[in-house]
């Protein structure tokens, strides 16, 4: 009876271990390379839904937004207290007017596909750098992205000049640091769960620049949660 | 009659049983099969590749049924038939070794079967592809004029670029009904894979090389593109809808387009079947 | 206590941690924590190489692979260890006996199996909803790499590592496989690597499934080394493995026992061998030009600098082709043994079974192109390979002949091996038939790289390889163990996980012909109710395999009952020994004068003497 008790507790004990162990391997992967949901707050302007989103693009995103890639590059979003998290997906309301302010702190790594240097989904296809209006840029002087190809959405965010004053270090970046002003508006459909992501290849030290924060939610990829 | 044989054999001929029950169900499910199941296999009759392969599919599943017929019928039969009867001593079988006609006829039929099903997908192959992706200097070209149209795979969206039309570039596949289509598959990146579903084209996407495949479009309609080939993180959203239209709205459409493309059109590389994009940014 | 102090898996966990800091403080002393030219990622590609290839080497180490080159460099005369007689510490450390490394295998593979099939839970979990994302994108794509990568890795040795190990010698009567160090380094190799693969998601994942494929391989984080070193660990661990088989089978049979009598399963292994030897270091080969693309900024595959992604592809599936033969073949051969026993007839066209597994195992060279037919071959090279595919269904052909004739007339038992073999016909027919569809180039044109697919390579692995892995398990734990395996229980787990296998796979091969690609986190809407009865009935078949080890641990340490010599009354000469086996299997080696199949035959033993005195009985 005795050795049965034993072997009994032994099952157990074993049985809780693995227990333990499958249920931390599974939490750490759904928290591994992903972004809590950030709700944009939705005002209404002639009965229809308005949102206003303001977004940093930064060089690397530094060790207080990421211990565990400091210098990855990324987006980060202003939320309603007024700091920038880094947080990538975004809850929207259907058929909204989103207006989109972007201050790009980074320098210039160029296009791949040249195309994606006009800009297209966005209101009469143009958006204003720095106060201009423009409906294309040279394709070298592409920084980052903002894309959601499920809208035909794509706008291509110009560089900080490489000899520019006062660069940007670890993010947060203060608009003190050189930077660059984009602003567009489009607008959202039906309900839907649709990926963003950017289109220049801007992860150095991967290979064709896509790796490491380019595949990464929470960086430069994210998700629109429209409902 | 049972003294005359070698093998004395006691109870019902359970070879002429299986035999007899095979034929008969064979006989009712591959004319069933043929007319009312391999018609609605996908991929469907949205391009005349479309067809083709369900066509194709059709006749490879008319063939495989008697197949199928005869391990049904063998071993509902076998299972029931020689299982050992409850309770009683484990006795043993016949001990029956081998028999060469059986082999002969088992290696003859599988072989006849193999052979034409081979010989049948390579007709329908060379008639045209099949809509698979051949590679830069394919074979099995359908003959006539066709437009050319380049896909460009990218991580992670698809981009397209008529040749004929100034080069430009669109982010949405657009073709004309009753064309003759010649796709040339490329990738800036990784490797991607071009498919569109209704239309029965698939052409893998490598960086660096030119996949071409032919389609001939029917009447029009709206067609889904998926990314067929894992590209990376977003690899299970590089779809979007492409659409089949009249020629007229066709080349409404392309001259919008030409209108769009104008403000970039100074800054992109001249069509080619290959792009080695500027910058790379390799790990070194 | 004193046996904690000897090498064993404790010094070897301990080593193996010095070898990583080892292997890490090298590559660091190379190329400084950061390079130049990594730009500005957090982690020195070389240092997470380097490391776990000092872990490695430490690991093998600390279990004591070096000691006895050591002492031969010393001038110790050649000799084998001292079999320890007893004692569960034989299984946490390097031992020469045969069956102690086949019962590893069996736990180790059975681990790894079961975490391969938590993935898989995983993966189902996230295709519930096509909206939904319970896990990132991109750990979800790790998640497939881990789920195919572990299966495919360890599931090569699932019946050689186990049963081969175990069986073979006992089979040819003899004492001991030709090299016993090495058998047991194949191993602790796997189990390595098992663990490697698993901290991928430490280092952020691989993002290419188990493929690799290149230029993607190159771009991915530092956990695609763990998927490089893992297979490449597989590789030396099956080449070494089928170098050892095909030795013993060659060599060392028993007097009288020619060719011809040489029971089937004997054959499969040995055609699976020859595949392993000749495919496995083409793998190895490839991953690492894969691993100097990736730290030496080589560009073998990288075409802007000169490579070719086709060359990865094409020299992968040199060796993933015969590689799903290595898979299938060993389920032939068990289904072609067990067969006989449970049919009380002689295994039926034995030339021709051999003729089958030895044509799969040519054949399977000429074939690998059917994987890349949309990826731009040339056009030419496209109806050679679809004959050459569509061919080698013949000498598949041949097993189903031999099985049925087998079975034909004869008198069968319904025992739990017996329906997981003919489990396997139903199964591989299915896999079977998909794959000549597949092999059809019009009709691949639709079907590759979607779920039909993954479907045809489930039905065939799982529902060929597993099935058999299972049949095995029912059949030969008694021999192995000396204990029962409760029979209902063994029918309750056969019934669930073939009703919960079909209905989790059959309907994927709609969801391929309706246009959901592999590899997706999300898929079109109206595939939604597809996907959640197959997440459904993935989670059911999840449960089976919880049911089985509930048997294991029911029957072997809870109830124990003593199995008797030969509960299958089989022929074979295992049967004739005691359960367990005793340590030198046999006091005399026997000698052989019939094949194991000799049913309604006039009786006679399988080999004289056909049993040892020593041991229970």
């Amino acid at each position: 009876m005795r050795a049965r008790t034993w072997k009994l507790v032994g099952t157990i004990v074993v049985v809780a271990a693995i227990g333990v162990l499958v249920g931390f391997y599974v939490s750490k992967l759904t928290k591994e390379a992903g972004s809590p949901t950030y709700t944009v707050p939705v005002k209404t302007v002639n009965g229809k839904p308005v949102v206003d989103l303001t977004i940093q693009t930064v060089a690397a995103v530094g060790p207080t937004l990421s211990p565990a890639h400091p210098d990855y590059v990324s987006y980060l979003i202003r939320n309603t207290q007024g700091k920038w998290v880094r947080e990538t997906v975004w809850h929207l309301p259907a058929h909204a007017t989103v207006h989109v302010t972007i201050y790009n702190f980074d320098g210039a790594s160029g296009l791949r596909n040249a195309y994606l240097a006009r800009p297209q989904g966005t209101d009469g296809n143009t958006y204003t750098v720095d106060g201009k209006t423009l409906n294309v840029i040279s394709p070298d002087d592409a920084s980052h992205t903002f894309a959601v190809p499920a809208y035909g959405l794509i706008v291509a965010l110009p560089g900080v000049a490489d000899d520019a004053k006062n660069q940007c270090g670890y993010a947060p970046c203060s608009m003190s640091n050189a930077h660059r002003t984009i602003q567009f508006t489009f607008h959202t459909g039906n309900a839907g769960h649709f990926r963003w992501q950017c289109f220049v290849p801007c992860a150095a030290g991967w290979l064709y620049g896509f790796g490491g924060p380019m595949q990464t939610i929470g960086y430069m990829d994210g998700f629109l949660n429209v409902a | 009659m049972s003294e005359t044989t070698p093998q004395p054999q006691p109870g019902p001929n359970h070879a002429r049983r299986v035999i007899v029950a095979w034929i008969v169900l064979s006989v009712i499910a591959t004319p069933l099969v043929a007319i009312f199941v391999g018609p609605n296999i996908p991929p469907g009759n949205g391009s005349d590749q479309a067809s083709q392969q369900t066509i194709d599919n059709t006749v490879m599943a008319a063939v495989i049924t008697p197949v199928v017929c005869l391990l049904l019928v063998f071993f509902v039969y076998a299972l029931w038939q020689f299982r050992k009867p409850r309770g009683g001593e484990l006795t043993d079988g016949p001990p029956l070794r081998n028999q060469s006609t059986v082999q002969l006829a088992w290696v003859s039929i599988t072989s006849v079967i193999v052979l034409f099903l081979a010989g049948f997908g390579t007709y329908e192959l060379l008639q045209n592809g099949a809509g698979g992706g051949q590679g830069p200097s394919p074979i099995a070209v359908p003959s006539g004029t066709k437009l050319q149209v380049q896909v460009i795979a990218q991580q992670w969206e698809f981009t397209y670029r008529y040749p004929s039309y100034g080069g430009v570039e669109t982010s949405q596949l657009v073709i004309p009904a009753d064309t003759l289509i010649e796709f040339h598959v490329t990738s800036l990146d990784a490797v991607h894979s071009f498919w569109a579903y209704q239309l029965g084209i698939k052409a893998d996407a490598n960086p660096g090389a030119d996949n071409v495949a032919f389609l001939k479009t029917k009447g029009p309609r709206t067609f889904s593109v998926h990314c067929a080939e894992l590209c990376g993180l977003w690899h299970g959203y590089m779809f979007s809808q492409g659409k089949v239209v009249s020629s007229s709205d066709f080349a409404s459409w392309i001259q919008q387009q030409k209108q769009l493309f104008a403000s970039v059109a100074k800054y992109m590389p001249p069509y080619a079947h290959t792009y080695y994009p500027d910058p790379q940014r390799r790990a070194g | 206590m004193r046996r904690l102090l000897g090498f064993n898996l404790l010094t070897g966990i301990v080593l193996g941690i010095v070898g990583w800091y080892v292997g890490w403080y090298v590559a660091h002393s190379i190329v400084g924590p950061s390079i130049d030219y990594f730009g500005d990622i957090d982690y020195n590609e070389l240092s997470v190489v380097l490391a776990y290839l000092g872990g490695v080497i430490g690991f093998l180490i600390g279990l004591g692979f070096l000691n006895y080159p050591f002492a031969r460099l010393r001038g110790y005369p050649p000799s084998l260890r001292e079999k320890e007689t007893g004692g569960w510490g034989r299984y946490f450390s390097l031992c020469t006996d045969h069956k102690v490394v086949g019962i590893q295998y069996l736990v180790g593979i059975g681990v790894f199996f079961l975490i391969g099939g938590i993935n898989a839970m995983l993966i189902r979990i996230e295709l519930l909803s096509p909206s939904h994302q319970t896990f990132p994108a991109g750990t979800y794509l790790t998640l497939v790499g881990l789920h195919g990568t572990m299966m495919m890795g360890m599931m090569s040795s699932a019946i050689l590592g186990p049963f081969g190990n175990y069986l073979i010698p006992i089979l040819i009567g003899a004492r001991r496989m030709a090299f016993p160090r090495i058998e047991a380094l194949t191993f602790w190799l796997l189990m390595a690597g098992g663990v490697i693969l698993e901290t991928t998601v430490f280092f952020g994942g691989f993002p290419t499934g188990w493929t690799g494929y290149e230029p993607l391989n190159t771009q991915g984080n530092p956990g695609m080394d763990c998927y490089l070193i893992f297979f490449a660990l597989v590789g030396i661990s099956m080449t070494l493995l089928g170098l050892n088989m095909i030795a013993t089978i060659v060599t060392m049979r028993a007097p009288g026992l020619t060719w011809t009598r040489l029971p089937i399963f004997v054959w499969g292994i040995l055609s699976t061998s020859v595949l392993m030897v000749l495919a496995a270091p083409v793998l190895i080969a490839t991953l690492g030009m894969a691993l100097l693309d990736r730290t030496a900024q080589t560009s073998f595959f990288i075409p802007s600098a000169g490579g070719s992604n086709y060359l990865y592809e094409n020299l992968f599936w040199v060796f993933g082709h015969p590689e799903v033969y290595i898979l299938a073949l060993p389920g032939f051969a068990i289904v072609l043994e067990l067969l006989p026993v449970f049919a009380r007839k002689p295994l039926w066209g034995y030339r021709l079974a051999i003729s089958g597994l030895l044509g799969v195992s040519l054949l399977s060279w000429f074939v690998w192109q059917h994987h890349l037919f949309v990826s731009g071959i040339n056009g030419d090279l496209r109806p050679f390979y679809m004959l050459s595919t569509e061919l080698i269904s013949i000498p598949t052909g041949f097993t189903f002949l031999c099985g049925m004739m087998t079975l034909w007339r004869g008198k069968i038992r319904y025992t739990v091996p017996m329906l997981f073999c003919l489990a396997w016909f139903f199964n591989f027919l299915i896999g079977g038939l998909s794959g000549v569809f597949l092999s059809d180039v019009p009709s691949d044109v639709t079907t590759h790289g979607s779920f039909f697919s993954m479907a045809h390579f489930h039905y065939t692995i799982m529902g060929g390889l597993i099935f058999t892995f299972f049949a095995g398990i029912y059949y030969w734990v008694p021999k192995m163990t000396g204990f029962q395996l409760n029979e209902t229980m063994g029918k309750i787990h056969f019934w669930w996980m073939f009703i919960a296998f079909n209905a989790t796979f059959a309907p994927l091969f709609a969801a391929g012909f309706l246009g959901q690609p592999r590899r997706v986190v999300t898929y079109p809407a109206d595939l939604t109710f597809i996907n959640q009865w197959v997440s459904v009935s993935a989670f059911i078949l999840g449960a089976a395999q919880l049911f089985f080890v509930f048997n294991l641990v029911y029957s072997l340490v809870f109830k124990r009952i003593p199995a008797e010599a030969n509960p299958w009354e089989s022929k074979s000469i295992e049967w004739q020994l005691p359960s367990p086996v005793p340590v030198y299997n046999f006091s005399k080696i026997p000698v052989f004068s019939s094949d194991p199949y000799g049913y309604g035959e006039p009786a006679r033993p399988v080999a004289v003497p056909a049993s040892s005195p020593a041991g229970r009985d």
